[in-house]
């Protein structure tokens, strides 16, 4: 029971680490595209350091319980999705749940803007709402053709039917899929072609405008917290995971340096443009890519 | 008290954090403002010192005035200023935020920055080039590690004084956080 709830803490707490090393290189590497030098490796350390020491201020109850909401409900995620050969549960189901649990956080964020009143913050989670209901139709499509496939809609048990080797990836089985998964996760990730609920240039930052000091370092985490999860869950899902833990941080590195470069390129869709893109082409091949696996 | 200050430990701690992470809010009424893009951008790259923009007040630790501030946007500015969160910073930017500038003798714009709001650092020139920007980011760190910059102390403690110059331009200033 200690020991649980030791690995916990310790899960929770190396995941922010990582997440915020991973934005760390992000933004350097965002910088070299750019022909900047750009910011040390360790920015986003000193950042959510420094906002810890500020003061801040709350606007009452209900934006107190969204941040922790969001926080709470990124952190309970990862404790569902395998990290290398770390896994908490294993159960059947857990892809499904992951799924679920992945909203509750956007779903604290709004319980947030509610509290603080802002008319920028309503607008910016409006948009995040909406594009979210354009992202997951696709990737509930490859999700559902990914239990068909292996069986099992366990995440554990869908990393166990890719081990022996390169060629039973799923990358390999399904490649469609994958593709259509990696667009998805671009918008999963609040990334720059489907950025529109944090745009920092129209709607200040969005979801986060009222949030200084404490509050916004809560925010950093749980966007550091939620990059381990969305690249761990694309590795576990598509890349075969890994026994290794050095291993499987390199997979997920590759796939954030592919999400930040592409990100890094792109402008910014409209909202209702990012919505009709997915329920699109995405759509299509997604199902196209079901009809090919099923018969 | 200031003594006791300057042997903190963990206070030294937390002024050599807050030296190389400054989120920068940029309050652009003047002609000054463009010459921030380039500062921000691939030519200067602020980023290397660990300065970025900030979005809102909340969120941001340097609150730049960048040129002239009439009487109607004074009253913005102080809004602004007091929506940020302590520990907070201000840069004047430009001779019109230290005396005037070219505007030195118009009728509804302000003359000393100062007076209105706590000024830690003023960046002088008509206007200043990017070198000089950054150097006056440097110029302000140095002033956070050794804790000089204490514009916002002194906004607290001197209240009424600040408060009845603002009222002197603005008549009555609305206080709402």
């Amino acid at each position: 029971m200690i020991l649980n709830i030791f690995g916990f803490l310790l899960m929770a707490f190396s995941a922010m680490a990582l997440g915020l090393l991973f934005i760390g290189i992000a933004r350097k590497v965002v910088a070299r595209v750019q022909k900047r030098i750009g910011p040390p490796f360790y920015q986003a350390y000193l950042d959510v350091f420094k906002l810890f020491t500020k003061n801040s201020i709350t606007h009452g109850f209900i934006f107190d319980f969204g941040a922790i909401m969001a926080f709470g409900g990124m952190i309970t995620t990862l404790f569902f999705v395998p990290v290398g050969p770390f896994v908490l549960y294993g159960m059947n189901g857990t892809l499904l749940l992951v799924i679920y649990l992945m909203a509750v956080a956007y779903l604290g964020m709004a319980m947030a803007t509610v509290g603080s009143g802002n008319p920028l913050a309503s607008v910016g989670i409006s948009r995040a709402l909406t594009q979210m209901l354009g992202y997951e139709l696709p990737f509930i499509v490859v999700l559902l053709t990914l239990i068909y496939s292996s069986n099992t809609s366990s995440i554990i048990g869908i990393v166990q039917t890719q081990q022996s080797g390169f060629m039973n990836w799923n990358l390999i089985n399904i490649p469609i899929g994958t593709a259509v998964a990696f667009v998805t996760l671009l918008g999963l990730m609040g990334k720059k072609p489907f950025d529109a609920p944090i745009a920092p240039s129209e709607i200040a930052s969005g979801p986060v405008v009222e949030h200084g000091g404490k509050y916004l370092a809560f925010i950093m985490l749980q966007h550091a917290v939620s990059v381990v999860v969305k690249t761990a869950l694309f590795v576990d899902l598509f890349l075969g995971g890994g026994n290794n833990i050095f291993i499987f941080i390199v997979k997920m590195l590759i796939v954030w340096l592919l999400v930040t470069l592409i990100g890094s390129i792109f402008p910014r869709f409209k909202v209702e443009e990012g919505v009709l893109f997915y329920w699109r082409w995405p759509l299509i091949a997604a199902l196209l890519q079901a009809v090919i696996i099923i018969f | 008290m200031n003594n006791k200050y300057e042997s903190n430990k963990w206070q030294e701690v937390i002024n050599w954090v807050q030296t190389r992470s400054l989120f920068m809010l940029h309050y652009c009424t003047g002609c000054g403002a463009i010459e921030l893009p380039p500062t921000m951008t691939s030519r200067y790259d602020m980023s290397r010192f660990g300065i970025g923009p900030a979005a809102t007040p909340r969120q941001a630790d340097i609150l730049l005035i960048t040129g002239y501030l009439s009487t109607k946007t004074l009253r913005r500015v102080i809004y602004t200023y007091e929506q940020m969160q302590n520990p907070k910073f201000v840069m004047g930017f430009g001779s019109c935020t230290i005396n005037g500038g070219m505007y030195w003798d118009s009728y509804n714009t302000i003359k000393q920055l100062d007076k209105y709001i706590p000024v830690d650092l003023y960046i002088a020139g008509c206007m200043p080039r990017p070198e000089a920007i950054l150097e006056g980011f440097l110029k302000l760190k140095e002033k956070i590690e050794t804790g000089s910059a204490d514009g916002y102390k002194r906004y607290n403690k001197e209240y009424e004084k600040y408060k009845k110059n603002q009222e002197k331009v603005l008549g009555e200033v609305k206080r709402r956080q």
